[in-house]
């Protein structure tokens, strides 16, 4: 994989005012954050408390006192829902901090010695891209059970050589230029230049990457919940919720359409996010508009 | 009649001024120069031309070639007349080829496309005119891919692209910028044969005068868009009439003014290099084979005295680069030595390596790509500070800083600016700064003014002579440019694939070399007096 | 061109042994005694011990890797300790579902992308291009088995064209077979497409930009041409890389989308082996998934040296 870094020469008011320029940006960011803020009320307030069961009230249809419905515990969907949220986030958010926080280093290492280094990286690359998050949660429960954890490191490990790639081929892109060359000819060590040169040119590089495994993380977590290998009950999940649907499809449509919107609202709002940094971050793509 | 006569053109590009009233015109047959620096519009004229424009581009005007008026064109009648009537040659022949198709297909293309030729037949055209530009059936045959070939070569199959319909019109845009003066002086004869041949028109576009000159009937110089003088070439050069005819022309042959230097020969050299040599590994032919490596230095050996300037010349390729980066210790060499006042840097770890480095600066070729564009010139500039024993304070470091930049003509203010508020020859600038801020001993310049406008190179260049004399600082200049070499040397080092063919005083190398690879260069560079000359010579 | 293909080829197989030794380390340090699995908690310690000995579980680590390994290599995958049948018999009996349903299903996004991708990268900017990537961006966004549950809304029960779920088999003739695949394949697909349809317009924009492009023009060639023969070859190269990760993706959804259809395919017989702790089939399957990740990644490889003459090298 090679990328072509092009290192913009910006100051910090001219890329706010782009930011605040750009339509794919400005979505993705309101959907991000209001995705976060639901999910951070729901530690204070729901409109109900999605512990309780209300066999009474169960499989009711969308109305003004459960505007999303109900599923067949009697419990709001809603509710369900925001609290859901928290563990998408969770579980996504903590996959991509342990891709980006072991993966980076590894590339960055790899791209600054090469050699045998760089090869045995690859190698081990191409080892975990061989299984796909789904296996290695399969892997991860056959020995641990299931749990929420599990879909996490099933996650997080197949986010580690993404990241080592991308951060690899950025750092490889970056190291034969002469800016390198003068620091090197300055005394600086690999070390020091991959940490005051490399990582700070690449960092565009990983924030955009860092929202599309963010994104891909809550949908490999929703797959994974939905065949019982992540979050389980009584925990709401996306994933969960939908299981749960799937038999009731034809009585209770609801429960299976409104967890999918949260889904795919949460990963649009992401997807959008990183495609506006990427557009502003990324002269080139400016220059085509 | 004018083959093409381009009157009163203006072009904006998304409200940008790009061309103001631009006039040009060329006879059937004859060989127009179209010169200026960068940004003068000369690339923008040609894809006008072309109607190969932007998007958001717009022009007004009048451009007529045979009779149709280009810009009320249809795309259709464009394309008819792209590659068929008009021909077009880039700057960059790494890149203008598509590297997934076979040179044959991609001669063939633009035959069969407008003459609804056969394959066999579009092949048949197609190899004859590979073997007119100079590449011939037994050693590029039509399955070869663009990868295969060197830039000198890519640039003549481009070329071979661009005139297998003997169009009426071709337009070179800087078509020998990217290679080294002896492809240059290759590829220009064959444009000027193929011209000749076929009394094809020609709009040669450069920035380089003396190209220009040994080319073209005619030249038009632009300048931020605007025509400033243009007619004969031999009497526009010659009178200098305009001013800005005259700078250009004088930038071109600028000498800075350096004290001829009386050098004590006891004294012990600088820097002795002794039987350097450096191996690549080459392309593995099998699997369980070993690669035979590729030798890119091979047994040099060389002396630098102290405050004495050698200039070091070759083609690009030659091994210049390398032999630079293995005495500034940036790449490891496979035999030989290295000896720094003194002292062996050779096999020595970076912490051993500190005062030497101290005493031995860099400045590189692109003035844009050696700054890293997120730190502020300060710390940039401090880089090397990072090499003292003992680290300045804040307050001595900014202290430093603006003194070296005042020793490069710039203000303790650009302290703290980003690079990218720089211009070309101000970033070189803050490059030699930034060189220069631990005081060396040596100070090797690989290509510093090649990316660089001729006038701004000139001030680059005066800049140089000034420290040589100021602190003593010796030079090892890296340069395929022999009017560089002249203009700043004591000392000539020709290197000729990985070795040194020759070494002298400057004048005498330049003025007779002895080695054949000298003669070649020498031969190939293009010289504005000789030039100049020529031309008056041959227009009486 | 063979230096290329062999060195792809040792990279593979080293992948291969080396993920073989990860299956076989995890299934290793597993809890529970596979012998008293299979003869229940009666039997006593003598008569487990015995089989222990049978089922070679007593040799040392290196050797039992060896056979397990060379087992695989002869398509012995073991004996499954639920059913007592050779583990090739089950998973046989479901790769011929799961197989053809990841076919389809990348065929069908292949079909559905490149074209799309050419579409939006020729009309950059423009209408048609902005709501197929609007269109394209949604997509990407959609989890495959939440669409597939609205497909089955849709489809299945309120169109009632196509069958919920189920399978009824291959020997029930091609036509029923492949149509109760087609609900699911199209669930998978689609998601897939949306990624691939962006990719392929990116990658044709990137390569429009470049000046080999410029010089095609100036040969006279319209927009159009120079899009098709000169822009989409070159692109064809980032397209393959993700096909090649999108396989396995595909795969990793069948296994999800099959529990959606009730299609008995590998990701059933997976889970259902987690449940029973049948761990010699899941080693098997996910030994098998891995497998056919690391061909299709070959595949690629050597796809990449057809399209790109560099990789090929002469001399």
């Amino acid at each position: 994989m090679t990328v072509r870094v092009d290192l913009p020469e910006e100051t910090l008011a001219g890329v706010l005012a782009k930011a605040f320029g750009n339509r794919s940006f400005l979505i993705g960011f309101a959907i991000t954050l209001l995705v976060a803020a639901i999910a951070l009320l729901s530690f204070v307030w729901t409109p109900y408390d999605v512990t309780k069961l209300v066999i009474a009230d169960k499989t009711q249809a969308p109305s003004w006192t459960h505007w999303f419905g109900t599923d067949h515990f009697g419990r709001d969907i809603l509710s369900m829902i925001m609290v859901g949220a928290r563990n998408s986030i969770a579980v996504a958010l903590v996959a991509v901090g342990i891709g980006m926080g072991i993966g980076v280093p590894l590339g960055a290492f790899a791209a600054a010695r090469g050699g045998l280094a760089d090869e045995a990286l690859m190698r081990i690359n191409d080892l975990v891209f061989a299984f796909p998050a789904l296996l290695s949660a399969i892997m991860i429960t056959a020995i641990f059970g299931p749990g929420a954890v599990n879909a996490i490191i099933a996650i997080g490990i197949f986010n580690i050589p993404v990241f080592a790639r991308v951060a690899r081929a950025g750092a490889l892109a970056i190291w034969p230029r002469e800016f390198i060359l003068a620091a090197r000819a300055a005394g600086k060590g690999m070390t020091q230049i991959s940490v005051e040169h490399i990582l700070p040119n690449i960092a565009t590089l990983l924030l955009v990457q860092g929202t599309i495994q963010f994104a891909l993380g809550i949908l490999a977590e929703a797959g994974l919940s939905y065949v019982g290998l992540g979050a389980q009950p009584p925990m709401p999940s996306w994933g969960r919720m939908l299981f749960d649907a799937q038999t009731r499809m034809v009585t209770a449509p609801w429960m299976a359409i409104f967890p999918g919107m949260a889904i795919i609202v949460t990963v649009l709002g992401l997807n959008l996010l990183g495609d506006g940094i990427a557009d502003i971050l990324d002269p080139k793509s400016r220059r085509r508009r | 009649m004018s083959l093409l006569q381009i009157e009163n053109l203006s072009l904006v590009i998304g409200g940008t001024p790009i061309l103001k009233q631009v006039e040009l015109a060329i006879a059937p047959g004859e060989v127009v120069g179209l010169v200026g620096e960068s940004g003068s519009g000369k690339s923008m004229t040609a894809l006008t031309i072309m109607s190969l424009l932007p998007h958001l581009a717009q022009a007004r005007g009048r451009v007529t070639f045979d009779g149709i008026d280009l810009l009320a064109a249809s795309e259709d009648q464009m394309c008819a007349l792209r590659g068929d009537d008009i021909g077009m040659v880039f700057q960059e022949p790494m890149t203008a080829l598509n590297p997934v198709k076979t040179i044959g297909e991609q001669v063939a293309e633009g035959i069969r496309w407008h003459t609804r030729a056969g394959r066999a037949e579009a092949e048949d055209r197609a190899r004859k005119m590979l073997d007119r530009v100079g590449l011939p059936e037994a050693k590029f045959p039509l399955s070869r891919y663009p990868h295969e070939l060197s830039g000198g070569q890519r640039q003549r199959v481009v070329i071979a692209i661009a005139c297998a319909l003997k169009p009426k019109l071709l337009i070179a845009d800087e078509p020998t910028t990217a290679l080294d003066v002896v492809l240059q002086a290759q590829i220009l004869d064959l444009l000027r044969d193929l011209v000749s041949e076929n009394r094809m028109g020609l709009l040669l576009i450069s920035h380089d005068l003396a190209v220009v000159t040994e080319m073209a009937d005619r030249l038009t110089i632009l300048r931020g868009g605007e025509v400033m003088e243009a007619g004969d070439t031999a009497r526009t050069l010659s009178a200098q009439h305009h001013p800005y005819t005259r700078e250009l022309a004088l930038a071109s042959m600028h000498v800075p003014a350096r004290p001829k230097k009386h050098l004590a020969g006891s004294a012990r050299p600088l820097l002795e290099v002794e039987g350097l040599s450096r191996d690549y590994p080459g392309r593995r032919k099998s699997l369980f084979r070993a690669a035979e490596p590729i030798r890119a230095v091979d047994d040099v050996s060389l002396t630098i005295e102290p405050a004495q300037s050698v200039a070091l010349v070759g083609r690009s390729g030659c091994g210049k680069s390398t032999l630079a980066r293995m005495i500034l210790a940036l790449d490891k060499s496979t035999a030989g030595s290295i000896r720094f006042r003194g002292e062996t840097i050779t096999g020595k770890s970076e912490a051993e390596l500190k005062p030497a480095r101290r005493d031995m600066q860099v400045v590189f070729q692109d003035p844009y790509g050696s700054f890293d564009p997120r730190e502020k010139v300060e710390k940039l500039v401090a880089e090397p500070l990072h090499l003292l024993e003992t680290q300045p304070s804040k307050a001595e470091r900014r202290e430093l800083v603006a003194h070296a930049l005042h020793e490069v003509g710039l203000g303790p203010r650009d302290m703290d600016k980003y690079p990218h508020e720089f211009s070309g020859g101000q970033r070189q600038r803050l490059s030699i700064a930034r060189a220069i801020i631990t005081r060396p001993k040596l100070v090797v310049a690989d290509e510093p003014v090649s990316a660089l406008d001729v006038s701004i190179r000139a001030q680059i260049l005066d800049l140089f002579a000034e420290l040589n004399q100021k602190l003593g600082i010796a030079y090892l200049f890296i340069t395929h440019d022999l009017t560089v070499a002249r203009a700043m040397s004591d000392e000539v080092l020709v290197m000729h694939e990985g070795k040194i063919v020759e070494r002298g005083r400057t004048a005498d190398v330049l003025d007779s070399p002895r080695s054949e690879a000298a003669q070649a260069l020498v031969a190939a560079a293009p010289d504005l007096h000789r030039a100049i000359a020529r031309r008056m010579q041959e227009q009486g | 061109m063979a230096t290329y293909l062999l060195k792809r080829l040792i990279i593979a197989a080293i992948t291969l042994v080396l993920a073989s030794m990860v299956v076989f380390a995890v299934m290793e340090i597993l809890p529970g005694d596979p012998a008293r699995l299979m003869l229940g908690f009666n039997a006593s310690a003598d008569q487990v011990e015995q089989l222990r000995n049978q089922m070679g579980l007593n040799a040392p680590l290196v050797l039992r890797y060896l056979h397990w390994a060379g087992g695989l290599l002869s398509l012995d995958f073991g004996r499954s300790y639920t059913y007592s049948v050779p583990v090739i018999d089950l998973v046989g009996e479901r790769v011929v579902v799961s197989l053809p349903l990841a076919l389809i299903a990348l065929a069908l996004s292949t079909v559905i992308a490149i074209p799309v991708g050419v579409f939006s990268a020729g009309r950059q900017g423009r209408a048609g291009d902005t709501v197929a990537m609007g269109a394209a961006q949604l997509g990407v966004a959609v989890p495959n088995f939440w669409f597939a549950l609205m497909l089955i809304y849709l489809f299945a029960v309120w169109l009632r064209l196509v069958p919920a779920g189920g399978f009824p088999g291959w020997g029930a003739g091609i036509w029923p077979a492949v149509k109760s695949l087609l609900l699911p394949a199209v669930a998978l697909a689609l998601p897939q497409a949306a990624i691939l349809a962006r990719v392929a317009r990116s990658a044709l924009i990137e390569v429009l930009n470049e000046d080999y492009i410029r010089t095609a023009r100036a040969k006279g060639l319209p927009y159009r041409a120079v899009l098709w023969r000169h822009a989409l070859r070159n692109a064809m190269i980032p397209v393959l890389t993700i096909l090649g990760l999108q396989f396995a993706f595909l795969l990793a959804g069948t296994i999800i989308i099959e529990n959606v259809f009730y299609l008995p395919g590998l990701g059933r017989l997976v889970f259902q082996a987690i449940t029973q702790r049948d761990l010699i089939v899941v080693e098997s399957v996910v030994m098998l998934l891995v497998a056919a990740v690391i061909a299709v990644n070959l595949l690629v490889d050597f796809s990449y040296a057809v399209v790109d003459p560099r990789l090929r090298g002469r001399q």
